[in-house]
């Protein structure tokens, strides 16, 4: 049994530059140890190893009951001179809600 | 609601594109004292240059017309004071176009206070040896092909525009957060020493910085994240207060929602480390923050933190780099994806044999891969769009890409449907330094009489 980060967390991405930004924010704050655990920076990484060379850093916000991913080298040189059709990366957050995660129960 | 001791700020637009309606309805239904119109993408301002090149008098945000046309009867009716970097290239020329509104419309004589100084074009020429952020490189690797450099300037020049009573005040580059923060401290005398107060200041700017995206926009997913009349959605405004508490709310009657989910979805949105969110006001620290839902649509701001501003502007360098161009054409029924890659195949040696050849090249076949990639992993679509793109110097090499895509629909495999006209862009790439703020000379102009 798995969990995806989508069932328990909700999530947004932004860019600046040629670097991705990928919120993760639990609905409820029980989760958020399970993520600290589960939800690495290496497993995003791996996640996203066909659209980002990295590296990733995770920045835990335990205040906000999340999580701020920061990946670089992930939007085709950056907005300005990417040929991606989605030059933001605005639907890398979909990327990351389809991580899948061993079973919290 | 609302006391007394209070002053609200609305946000109007989060970018050139944004949606006009619900500013008018922030200005009409929202009691704001002001409205700010975040109107500048990164390479906003190098096409701006580009224009006023072209016509001395242009340069500024073409959505001026569009916005101020807009919300300008109500505005001044009511007293609420505008404030936005719609100025772009050409703040003067902006004025001087935001003036002319004013008169067609019967308002009068209205002043304008501009922000200058954001342009630094002509000092960096001679800054060679700047590092670009981005590589390492030295700015001199892009000063001949520069169209653009502008500084992101801060709260401190906006608040003395908003000093000089004008009901308008427009500027070039300036901070996203800075054009939320500046009628906060015009209004309630905070200082950069005040770092409680500009920290919840600079807060509440990046929460509106974006418009909807506190109030549903970028946010809904149906049967998990539900948003209320989504088609209505309004404007969001800070209540902020002497003392630096701050509540964000939106629009009354209004749809969407404003509530601790979507406040932080933009809270953290284009920050990096959240102890160290740079603006140009102060360095943000966002990791203590608490937001709590007060009432329906009130979401209240606290603890936040920041230190003292960086010695130095954020320079936004904008250069010509090629163009690019892409092409597409759909594929449907049977072996629709097989024969978009054939497609695909065929077009790339036909560029070949013709001599072209890009410094990037990508193939997407929308509806299966153009998105996430990993084109062998997901399912087949019943029918798929074949998009080719490419970057290179070659104006020709650019335009052939979107030519022999539409060409499949004689020379290509059978049933090619639907090719888009061949596209060319300029790429407007952007590059940024780190400038010593003693250098720059911000300053404000006021055309007209305050």
């Amino acid at each position: 049994m798995s969990v995806r980060v989508y069932d328990l967390a909700h999530s947004r991405a932004g860019d600046k530059g040629n670097t991705s930004n990928i919120s993760v924010i639990c609905y409820d704050a029980s989760h958020w140890e399970f993520l600290e655990r589960e939800l690495t920076a290496e497993r995003v990484a791996d996640a996203f190893r066909h659209l980002a060379k990295g590296p990733v850093r995770r920045y835990p916000l335990r205040n906000l009951k999340a999580f701020n991913f920061v990946i670089e080298n992930a939007l085709g040189g950056g907005v300005t001179v990417s040929l991606a059709q989605d030059i933001h990366g605005k639907s890398y957050s979909n990327v990351m809600l389809a991580i899948e995660l061993p079973d919290p129960k | 609601m609302r006391s007394k001791d209070a002053v609200r700020v609305g946000s109007g637009a989060g970018t050139s594109d944004d949606r006009l309606i619900p500013a008018l309805e922030l200005a009409e239904r929202g009691d704001i004292d002001y409205l700010v119109f975040e109107c500048l993408a990164e390479r906003t301002v190098s096409r701006e240059n580009l224009s006023r090149s072209k016509n001395p008098d242009q340069g500024y945000s073409p959505s001026l017309h569009a916005r101020l046309r807009m919300v300008l009867p109500t505005c001044i009716g009511k007293g609420i004071r505008i404030v936005s970097n719609m100025g772009a290239a050409n703040p003067l020329g902006g004025a001087r176009a935001a003036r002319q509104e004013a008169a067609d419309l019967g308002l009068g004589d209205i002043a304008v206070a501009v922000v200058l100084g954001d342009d630094v074009s002509s000092l960096v020429q001679h800054k060679g040896e700047l590092r670009l952020i981005e590589n390492g490189e030295p700015l001199e690797s892009i000063l001949p092909k520069m169209i653009s450099a502008n500084a992101y300037l801060g709260a401190d020049v906006v608040c003395e525009a908003l000093h000089t009573g004008a009901p308008i005040v427009l500027s070039g580059r300036v901070a996203d957060p800075s054009l939320f923060l500046a009628p906060m401290m015009h209004e309630f005398g905070w200082a950069y020493d005040d770092l409680p107060k500009i920290a919840q200041g600079t807060a509440a700017g990046h929460l509106l910085e974006c418009t909807a995206s506190v109030t549903g926009g970028c946010f809904g997913w149906p049967g998990k994240k539900d948003v209320p009349d989504l088609a209505r959605n309004g404007f969001p405004f800070a209540d902020v207060k002497a003392d630096g508490s701050i509540v964000i709310g939106k629009t009354p009657g209004s749809g969407g929602r404003l509530d601790v989910m979507t406040c932080t979805e933009q809270l953290i949105y284009e920050i990096h480390d959240p102890a160290a969110y740079i603006t140009p006001d102060c360095v943000l620290d966002i990791t203590g923050i608490a937001l709590t839902q007060e009432a329906p649509d009130r979401v209240r701001v606290t603890h936040a933190k920041a230190r003292h501003a960086t010695p130095t502007y954020k320079v936004n360098v904008g250069y010509a780099d090629g163009y690019i161009g892409e092409g597409e054409v759909s594929y449907g029924g049977i072996d629709a994806v097989a024969r978009a890659k054939w497609a695909a195949e065929i077009v790339k040696e036909r560029l070949k044999l013709q001599g072209f050849a890009y410094d990037d090249f990508r193939v997407d076949l929308i509806g299966m891969s153009s998105l996430h990639d990993q084109v062998a992993i997901r399912p087949e679509p019943y029918e798929v769009r074949l998009r080719m793109a490419g970057r290179t110097n070659d104006r020709k090499a650019a335009h052939a890409i979107g030519f022999e895509v539409r060409a499949l629909h004689m020379h290509g495999p059978g049933g090619a449907g639907g090719a888009c006209e061949p596209r060319v862009r300029d790429v407007l790439a952007v590059k940024s330094v780190l400038l010593p703020k003693s250098m720059v000379n911000a300053q404000v102009i006021v055309e007209g009489t305050p």
